[in-house]
């Protein structure tokens, strides 16, 4: 059990002036062999505090006072970059790991169902909520222009350029990322993953690879469902509670949107898919890595870290698509 | 036989209609909704130079008597720093030669759109033939502050050849 | 402390100057220990002296800090990706906590090894499956999840998932930890008998002496992270060594501790 409370990149025991400020070791310099990066921990790291490079300089008390500023913003530094390579690395071998992961498509078909038709409900209502109030906002704003008739852009544009792909993308993270956090923050808890490698079965082509893979078919499918609710929702509020003819609507509806919207919209969620899914992946997988918890404490702060981190994501991401697309 | 429980059978079935579903939805969103102005069927595309166009962007309509027709492929500026704008339209269509195209916007802030006035020459259009006989956008502001100072007569239009 | 006996066997696995530390924790201290083929070796220490680390060491899971683990004279942790896959082929862990797949069935845990890790057709599957279950008695209960099961089911699960690849070493964390007096003789009876039946190497990491000394062929004490003492289980019994003494001898002195305790005299220090 020591290799459970004793965490490999817990830094809890690093002493502050053990980290060498600004030198960039590989963080797993030594983790080439099977999945080694669980419990090496990074060299410059380990270098016992005597053994420091700067030690044998002797600066003066001010640049002493600056210097012990430095250690701090280094280890943040490093410790984040490390952290991004990590899980860069993690996603790609979570793809990798498909190929030649047997009997994937039964455990595809269950990622799908938990993160597709799980959440359809939610998508459902949270989609025609969407176009109701855009609906009616719009109505009531553009009727300040005298152009009532453009509520179908209106909605239309809102809907598929932005709103369906990031809230259908909130939405999935919400209920099915962080129960697939939790999962495998348990599973690592349990020793379940140490026992599939054990017995020799890959535990990222075989727990990762399929939530990865289901995520990619999913989001587009999700965003699409969302945003054909959000028109209906629309029309709804515009045309049956409010008097918009509907055929102004819908006619406006299909001019408003262009191949390019959509195609938009599917990358969108593609790249929404692809990262919270990995997102939450990683957090659940390394949840035996949190440094200051440990058992049912770090399962939770996982299942947080990959809740934030995910909406993060995804607001952050829309942002740099759209001014990338547009 | 098999031993294993088969407790996938449901599962199974849910995921297959959810993801026929999600195919149909995203089927539905890119050709029907996403379809936007794109010509349905044949097309074929003529090109038209314009002095000012006025902010008119790829994607907009072609119009006949207000019935969309086509939609503008791309715009792009010659040698002359005129506007050349590439209209794609319906192939069934039998545009003479002498077919005028004209700028407008629906409403004062509405969006801009190409204007197709059949005329009646006997010749065809070809193919990417470039039509001449066009009317630029209105400048709003110029218009304006012509109604303002003086110097409109009716029937003069900024632009026309 | 080693005993020439050793040599007549080739050793299946061999730790040689294992070193592991977690943070500025050193765990283990450059360790030796040879573990000869076909027999029932028994690492005995008292909690948290490594004991669990020592034996992850051992199955991969965890990489050591210095010195190597030699699978058959080769190092695993250089080893390349067929070796490393060959050794997990023909080792079985059995963990603590059964790490079970609490997604899955009875039947697909036992069934998950030989799908996802071998290329053995699906009715010898089906067949070696049914087996496992079968020979320990869990046949009405394939269909169960193991959340549905008691502590003394779950471990036999977790067994017949390590037997049904028909492993040539199995290692066993702490198979009796939380088990009462008479499942714990159920549990080393039941790992002795399928040692006999199947000739494989085990390796059993417990702290229950009696259990240990009367199912094992070799004893092994971890002190701190060192080995203090390894040899037969007789030579155990017979051992003067301090260390050995304090392990074999703190049951008996129990009741003399008690009585020390009742008549108001302070507790020895090496027991708070």
């Amino acid at each position: 059990m020591a290799g459970r409370t004793a965490s490999p990149l817990g830094t809890s025991n690093v002493t502050p002036r053990a980290a060498p400020p600004l030198i960039l070791m590989p963080p797993n310099a030594q983790a080439s062999r099977a999945d080694g990066n669980r419990i090496s921990r990074p060299p410059s790291i380990t270098r016992p505090a005597g053994m420091h490079p700067h030690a044998c300089t002797r600066p003066s008390p001010a640049l002493r006072l600056s210097f012990s500023m430095l250690p701090t913003t280094g280890r943040s530094t490093l410790r984040i970059v490390g952290e991004l390579g990590d899980f860069a690395r993690f996603t790609a071998r979570g793809y990798t790991s498909a190929i030649g992961s047997r009997r994937l498509g039964r455990r595809l078909a269950r990622a799908v169902y938990e993160q597709g038709v799980r959440c359809l409900p939610v998508i459902l209502i949270v989609g025609t909520f969407t176009g109701l109030v855009l609906g009616l906002q719009g109505y009531h704003t553009l009727k300040g222009f005298g152009s009532a008739s453009l509520l179908g852009p209106l909605v239309a544009n809102s809907l598929v350029r932005e709103l369906a792909p990031v809230l259908a993308a909130l939405m999935i993270v919400g209920q099915a990322g962080s129960a697939l956090t939790a999962e495998l923050g348990i599973q690592r808890n349990s020793e379940q993953i140490d026992a599939l490698e054990t017995m020799g079965i890959d535990p990222h082509g075989f727990l990762v690879a399929p939530r990865l893979l289901a995520a990619l078919i999913v989001y587009p499918m999700m965003t699409a469902f969302f945003a054909l609710i959000g028109l209906v929702g629309g029309w709804i509020s515009g045309s049956v509670l409010l008097p918009l003819p509907g055929s102004v609507y819908w006619s406006s509806v299909y001019k408003a949107i262009d191949p390019e919207d959509v195609g938009q919209c599917i990358v969108k969620a593609l790249v929404f898919g692809g990262l919270t899914i990995a997102l939450c992946c990683y957090n659940g997988f390394t949840a035996h890595r949190r440094s200051t918890t440990t058992g049912a404490r770090a399962v939770s702060a996982s299942t947080t870290r990959a809740v934030v981190f995910s909406s993060i994501s995804v607001l952050a991401a829309d942002y740099l698509i759209t001014s990338l697309l547009v | 036989m098999n031993a294993s429980p088969t407790k996938y059978t449901r599962l199974d079935l849910a995921v297959g209609t959810f993801v026929l579903a999600g195919l149909f939805a995203l089927t539905f969103l890119a050709v029907r909704i996403g379809a936007g102005n794109s010509v349905g069927g044949a097309s074929t595309t003529y090109r038209a130079s314009f002095s000012n166009l006025g902010g008119l962007a790829p994607g907009a309509s072609v119009m006949i008597s207000g019935v969309i027709v086509g939609r503008v492929d791309k715009v792009e500026i010659d040698d002359r720093f005129r506007a050349i704008a590439t209209l794609r339209v319906r192939a069934d269509l039998k545009l003479a030669e002498d077919t005028a195209a004209g700028i407008r916007s629906s409403g004062l802030i509405g969006e801009k759109f190409i204007a197709l006035t059949p005329g009646g020459g006997d010749a065809l259009l070809k193919t990417d033939e470039l039509i001449t006989d066009t009317e630029s956008a209105v400048d709003l502001e110029s218009l304006i502050s012509r109604f303002a100072f003086g110097g409109v007569k009716s029937g003069d239009t900024p632009d026309k050849k | 402390m080693s005993n020439p006996d050793t040599t007549s066997s080739a050793p299946l696995l061999e730790i040689r100057g294992l070193r592991k530390q977690f943070g500025d924790h050193v765990v283990l201290h450059d360790l030796n220990l040879l573990v000869p083929r076909g027999r029932l070796l028994t690492i005995l220490g008292k909690s948290g002296t490594g004991k669990s680390v020592l034996l992850k060491c051992l199955a991969g899971v965890l990489q050591p800090d210095a010195g190597e683990v030699l699978f058959e004279g080769r190092p695993l942790g250089t080893a390349d990706a067929p070796t490393l896959a060959a050794f997990r082929r023909r080792c079985s862990y059995l963990f603590q906590g059964n790490a079970l797949l609490d997604s899955l069935t009875a039947w697909d845990n036992v069934a998950l090894p030989l799908e996802q890790a071998t290329l053995l057709p699906k009715p010898e599957i089906r067949a070696r499956v049914r087996d496992a279950l079968r020979r320990l008695e869990l046949e009405s209960d394939a269909a169960r999840y193991p959340s549905q099961m008691s502590g003394g089911m779950q471990k036999r699960l977790a067994l017949a998932r390590a037997l049904v690849t028909r492993p040539e070493i199995v290692l066993f964390d702490e198979p009796t930890a939380g088990l009462d007096p008479i499942r714990r003789n159920a549990v080393f009876t039941m790992i002795a008998h399928s040692q006999r039946e199947f000739g494989f190497t085990a390796v059993v990491v417990t702290h229950d002496l009696p259990e240990a000394l009367a199912a094992s062929d070799r004893v092994a004490l971890l002190v701190d992270g060192t080995l203090c003492f390894e040899g037969a289980p007789a030579e155990f019994q017979d051992s003067a060594a301090p260390a050995v003494a304090a392990f074999r001898d703190s049951a008996s002195h129990l009741a003399g501790q008690i009585a020390a305790i009742r008549r108001g005299e302070p507790v020895p220090a090496d027991l708070a």
